[in-house]
């Protein structure tokens, strides 16, 4: 028997969460007055949990490392978000989207989260409308939709190719009047460094003040992490520079177990690497492939002549194209799921199909859509995306086809949380990406939108008061404690350590070697060899880290380097955890992909027998082995089948 | 109210409506002297002169005018000090969106001019005809007058100036210039400041306010160049 | 689409280690880089070198790089986000630049943002205008369905057109009187666009202009420089429809 327990509801699936809210401790607004909470990130999950929170009443000190919480990285999504409206009238419905979802995420996520998320998804769209976020309408005034990967409705909401970003925007402005209120205290350029833990709860968090340096205590009731995704181990993807694992990290290492670290999601549509000197990497919306065709040449030699340059897209004949997606995948065609697109276009690169200098990268044309639409419709509806392509790339997607090439994006692993998205720690919470919970091994386009609302506006709000309940008794936090004092002291020693190593080797270079190695060994295809050769070469880096790494400037000063050692310092142990977990998942499911278990074909092939749990990893220490816990995922509703998208 | 005084939109509605108060004035000012190139014998322009200074509208409106004028000058000059503030370190790169002509950057140094002109050009027709007198007023018209009617020879003070000095006939032209250059900016921007304008409107009034600008800089530029050219 | 490694530039940078510390201009030589990086991944090499010869590298805003978050926030060569147009300066890339050349960079110059380190600005001045007045007063919860009000669609894609804001700063900076209205104008006007937004609509525009007018910001003289500089192409129609939201907010009073 596991010691994971994630507490999900009795009854049927339709009705657990009903159930659940019927169950679960309510805390009374006089109470709710003199309770803190902590929320550390201030994306889609943060922001919308710490306005809904403090609308309730809660005292909420909200964090974030940018300069204003309308930064935070949800704002670059951009093709929309999920809502079982039914709208269309094309027989969408919540156990469709719930379905969608769970095959999407190629069962390996928990049933009863997956079931919640959909029915809250209606309620998030309603929300967001009365907040004055511009969706797209139609003509008649009602909110229009479009179709993304991996399902068979249109149930996607969307502003432009800016969806993100408006809803992060209604978010904050939600924040904003909590903030004006005085409900929220908002810290900004503020980095968790620690939580801090008193009788094993979770009271509080260490922060470093990023202006002056000065490393700050906070305390808390309860600790809520939003604080997205570990995509940049990777060094190269398709976050921004500063998203970070650390607050994720410091709650694993202080006992939150970390789940299922090796699914992490490709993305088959970001413009291809360039050069040696690319900081990042950065995605074309997912919704171009609703108009967009995927296509490699056909023949060798002429893959060859597009590598030197010698011919151009246009110049091979239609006869010539091999739109590969199509091909193999007839009944979505380009709009499989994105891990399927993204090992679609390596399978066609490794062949030596590709069509960019180094080989890495496919088609995106829209020629055909053109041809059909008119060039009008289309600028209307990507015309912002097509305008960045040729920022970035000076070439006009409107007469060349765009290069394409899979990308690191998000990742479906997290903090492992219950079903009221609590960690193991109790009084820790974790939503949006920093949890594992949704999205299986692999996400859905414009699902990652609608779990971060639906986390922050319509779960943590009910589930959060069923601990804190019991809290009502405890007074307000003194950061003068002894553990609060320990943690402070052991944050400035780690920052101090990293300041004085003064080695040789700025810490973007062990990023970059750290993101070599985990994209080569731990990438889109991963074998146990490659996995053993890779754990064991991030930890020789993490040694030569130690030894050879320069800081520059001041640790009581703005001090980007510094900060960046300490996310690295974290990404280097949690590259490592991912490659183990990747090493046992000896399976193929969703976005992670292990050669020894394909099709004939080449298509994933999973291992439900042996499979069919959820990884969570308890830290024992940085030399010892983490600990493997299993929790089964039981599938009561939806019978497991072998997914297929032809 | 005295909060909307101080706001920044407040202030910029008095520039707004005292501004377009002004052009209506502008219009009518060179409508009048339009009369001393297409009559040289200086009737019809005495004979407007004369209207002007004897209908009790315009008398009730010279004041106000002048208050017109007033704030138009001292608002300009405390929105740019406050407007200043806004930047205590300026770019060492400087600016290199706009061009360094545009009127739109450069509002306060034509309005300046103006001024500056404004005031020479009152010393030179307006304290005359009100108050020192000249003796040019007093050359005989070449027109009967009815009885009892006193009117001065304006043309005579005007055209004297105009056809005695090529200094002042630049002055003149370039003063006309610049203020067709303050209205290409300063008249769609006066509808903008108040509200009256949106993406359609831009292009409309943006159109106008050349035109307008155009006219009042051939317009008024056009009177000592004839008189420099013809006589 | 081969790209030009341009084999050197100069690059003249404001540097100041605190707020209040006095700041100067150094200049620095970066040698090949491809026309095809990034300018933001150009002070990257540049801060790279500066780290290995033991000095502080240059502190500079930048997150997303992909010109939607609207942290980075440079003035290049006398344009605020850099001689190119519609994109932010992580957009901006060295294909504007030529061999030789000497790019000046500094800090956006507003008094309402102090610099905080080198190039970095402290923006809070618009985080407290938008707590001002930038949002609907909705709670979570007990809202309407999404499609109980029907919007005409121009009226949400010009309320689009002004929520596409990024919250940067450029019009502030590039303004010759460091004004923010194409900010507020912003919010005010996507507000003003959609029937939510019209309850609230006198009290958001008064409250977010004596907001935007006591952190110090200059007025707006339309000069329209704010519209050239927007990475996202805000329009200045939208200052005018906040001057008679402001308006009719006033004459009501």
């Amino acid at each position: 028997m596991s010691i994971l327990n994630s507490h999900i509801p009795e009854g049927s699936i339709s009705e657990k969460w009903s159930n659940h809210k019927a169950n679960i401790k309510v805390v009374s607004p006089a109470n709710k007055m003199k309770l803190e909470i902590i929320v550390v990130g201030t994306g889609l999950a943060g922001a919308s949990a710490a306005a809904s929170l403090s609308e309730l009443g809660y005292n909420v000190k909200a964090f974030c490392y940018q300069d204003s919480p309308r930064r935070a990285h949800s704002i670059a999504a951009q093709g929309g978000i999920n809502a079982a409206k039914n709208y269309q009238n094309d027989n969408d419905s919540v156990y469709r989207l719930f379905y969608d979802t769970i095959k999407g995420g190629d069962y390996r996520s928990r049933e009863a989260n997956v079931h919640r998320l959909a029915e809250v998804s209606p309620n998030i769209i309603d929300q967001c409308v009365a907040q004055g976020v511009p969706f797209a309408r139609e003509y008649g005034g009602l909110l229009s939709n479009r179709s993304f990967g991996g399902v068979l409705v249109s149930r996607t909401f969307y502003a432009r190719g800016q969806t993100g970003q408006q809803l992060l925007l209604g978010a904050y402005s939600a924040l904003n009047r909590q903030i004006a209120e005085g409900n929220v205290k908002m810290y900004t350029r503020h980095e968790m460094l620690d939580l801090v833990t008193i009788d094993g709860k979770a009271r509080g968090i260490i922060a470093r003040d990023m202006v002056t340096g000065e490393v700050k205590r906070f305390g808390a009731h309860a600790v809520i992490i939003a604080s997205g995704g570990y995509s940049n181990v990777f060094f190269l993807s398709t976050n921004a520079m500063g998203c970070n694992c650390s607050a994720s990290w410091v709650c694993y290492k202080k006992g939150a177990f970390f789940a299922n670290p090796c699914f992490v999601q490709i993305h088959p549509t970001c413009i291809p690497v360039h050069g040696s000197q690319q900081s990042k990497l950065t995605l074309m919306s997912e919704s171009l492939r609703n108009d967009g065709r995927v296509w490699t040449p056909k023949k060798m030699e002429d893959a060859e002549k597009l590598r030197k340059g010698i011919i151009g897209p246009n110049d091979i004949k239609d006869e010539d194209r091999d739109f590969y997606l199509e091909r193999r995948y007839p009944s979505y065609g380009n709009l499989v799921p994105r891990d399927v697109a993204s090992r679609a276009a390596k399978e066609r690169c490794d062949a030596g199909y590709g069509v960019n200098k180094e080989g890495k990268a496919v088609y995106l044309d829209f020629k055909y859509s053109i041809e059909r639409l008119g060039k009008h419709t289309i600028e209307k509806r990507y015309g912002n995306l097509f305008q960045m392509y040729e920022k970035i790339t000076d070439s006009d997607p409107y007469k060349e086809p765009m290069q394409i090439y899979p990308a690191i994006h998000y990742t479906m692993g997290g903090t492992w949380v219950d079903y009221n998205l609590m960690t193991t720690i109790p009084g820790l919470y974790a939503l949006g990406e920093a949890n594992f919970s949704d999205h299986g091994a692999n996400r859905l386009g414009a699902s990652a939108l609608m779990q971060g609302l639906a986390d922050g506006y319509f779960v943590i709000p009910y589930t959060i008061g069923d601990y804190l309940a019991g809290e009502i008794r405890v007074p307000k936090i003194d950061t003068n404690r002894p553990e609060f004092v320990e943690a402070e002291n052991a944050v400035v020693a780690r920052l101090e350590k990293l300041f004085h190593i003064k080695g040789k080797t700025p810490v973007d270079h062990f990023h970059k070697k750290l993101g070599q190695i985990m994209w080569d060994k731990v990438g889109m295809a991963r074998n146990a060899e490659g996995l053993t050769e890779a754990i064991k070469e991030i930890q020789e880096l993490r040694v030569e880290f130690y030894k050879d790494l320069l800081v520059p400037g001041e640790l009581k000063n703005v001090n980007p380097e510094l900060e960046k050692a300490g996310r690295v310092a974290d990404f280097i142990e949690l590259g490592e955890l991912l490659a183990r977990d990747a090493l046992n998942r000896n399976e193929s499911c969703g976005g992670h992909f292990r050669e020894e278990s394909a099709t004939d074909e080449g298509e994933a092939k999973r291992d439900d027998e042996n499979f069919a749990y959820v990884a969570a990893w308890e830290y024992k220490g940085i030399d010892n082995e983490p600990v493997l816990h299993k929790e089964d995922l039981v599938f009561e509703t939806i019978h497991l089948t072998q997914r297929s998208y032809k | 109210m005295s909060n909307f005084l101080n706001a920044s939109i407040g202030r910029k509605v008095f520039m707004s409506l005292t501004g377009l108060f002004l052009i209506s004035f502008l219009l009518i000012h060179l409508t009048l002297n339009l009369f001393l190139i297409f009559d040289d014998s200086g009737n019809l322009f005495n004979q407007a002169a004369h209207f002007m200074a004897t209908n009790p509208i315009i008398k009730i409106m010279e004041p106000i005018l002048a208050l017109g004028f007033i704030i138009h000058i001292i608002w300009s000059g405390w929105i740019t000090l406050e407007n200043m503030k806004a930047r205590p370190i300026g770019y060492a790169s400087g600016d290199q969106l706009l061009k360094w002509w545009e009127p739109a950057k450069n509002m306060f140094i034509l309005g300046g001019m103006i001024a500056i002109f404004l005031v020479l050009h009152i010393l030179q027709f307006w304290v005359k005809m009100k108050i020192t007198g000249d003796p040019l007023l007093n050359e005989p018209l070449n027109m009967p007058l009815e009885a009892g009617v006193e009117m001065h020879n304006a043309y005579a003070l005007v055209a004297g100036l105009f056809k005695n000095s090529v200094l002042y006939d630049i002055v003149y032209i370039i003063g006309g210039i610049f203020v067709g250059l303050h209205i290409t900016h300063g008249f769609w921007s006066a509808f903008q400041t108040i509200g009256f304008n949106n993406n359609n409107w831009m292009k409309r009034l943006k159109c106008l306010a050349n035109l307008i600008g155009i006219v009042f800089a051939i317009g008024f530029s056009a009177i000592p160049l004839y008189f420099l050219i013809k006589f | 689409m081969a790209d030009i490694i341009l084999k050197k530039i100069y690059v003249k940078v404001w540097r100041q280690n605190s707020p209040k510390a006095k700041g100067r201009f150094e200049t620095y030589e970066v040698i090949n880089v491809s026309q095809g990086t990034s300018f933001l991944e150009m002070i990257d090499i540049l801060n790279d070198e500066l780290i290995l010869a033991g000095k502080d590298p240059i502190a500079f805003d930048h997150d997303c790089r992909e010109g939607i978050c609207g942290m980075c926030s440079l003035y290049v060569n006398g344009h605020a986000h850099g001689p190119d147009t519609v994109v932010t300066t992580c957009q901006l890339h060295m294909r504007r630049f030529t061999e030789g050349q000497t790019i000046t960079i500094e800090p956006w110059r507003v008094g309402a943002f102090p610099v905080i380190k080198d190039l970095m600005v402290d923006r809070t001045a618009f985080e407290k205008i938008q707590q001002a007045g930038g949002f609907v007063s909705v709670n979570t919860g007990g809202v309407p369905d999404g499609n109980v009000i029907p919007i005409f669609q121009d009226d949400a894609e010009e309320a689009m057109d002004a929520a596409a804001c990024i919250g940067c700063g450029a019009c502030a900076a590039t303004c010759k009187n460091s004004s923010a209205m194409l900010f507020v104008a912003a919010k005010v006007s996507q507000f003003a666009k959609l029937p939510q937004g019209q309850v609230e609509a006198k009290k958001r525009a008064k409250a977010m202009v004596a907001k935007m007018d006591e952190l110090g910001f200059g007025g707006c003289t339309n000069t329209g420089a704010c519209e050239l500089a927007c990475p996202k192409s805000i329009s200045i129609a939208h200052i005018s429809r906040l001057n008679r939201e402001y308006l009719k907010a006033k004459l009501a009073d």
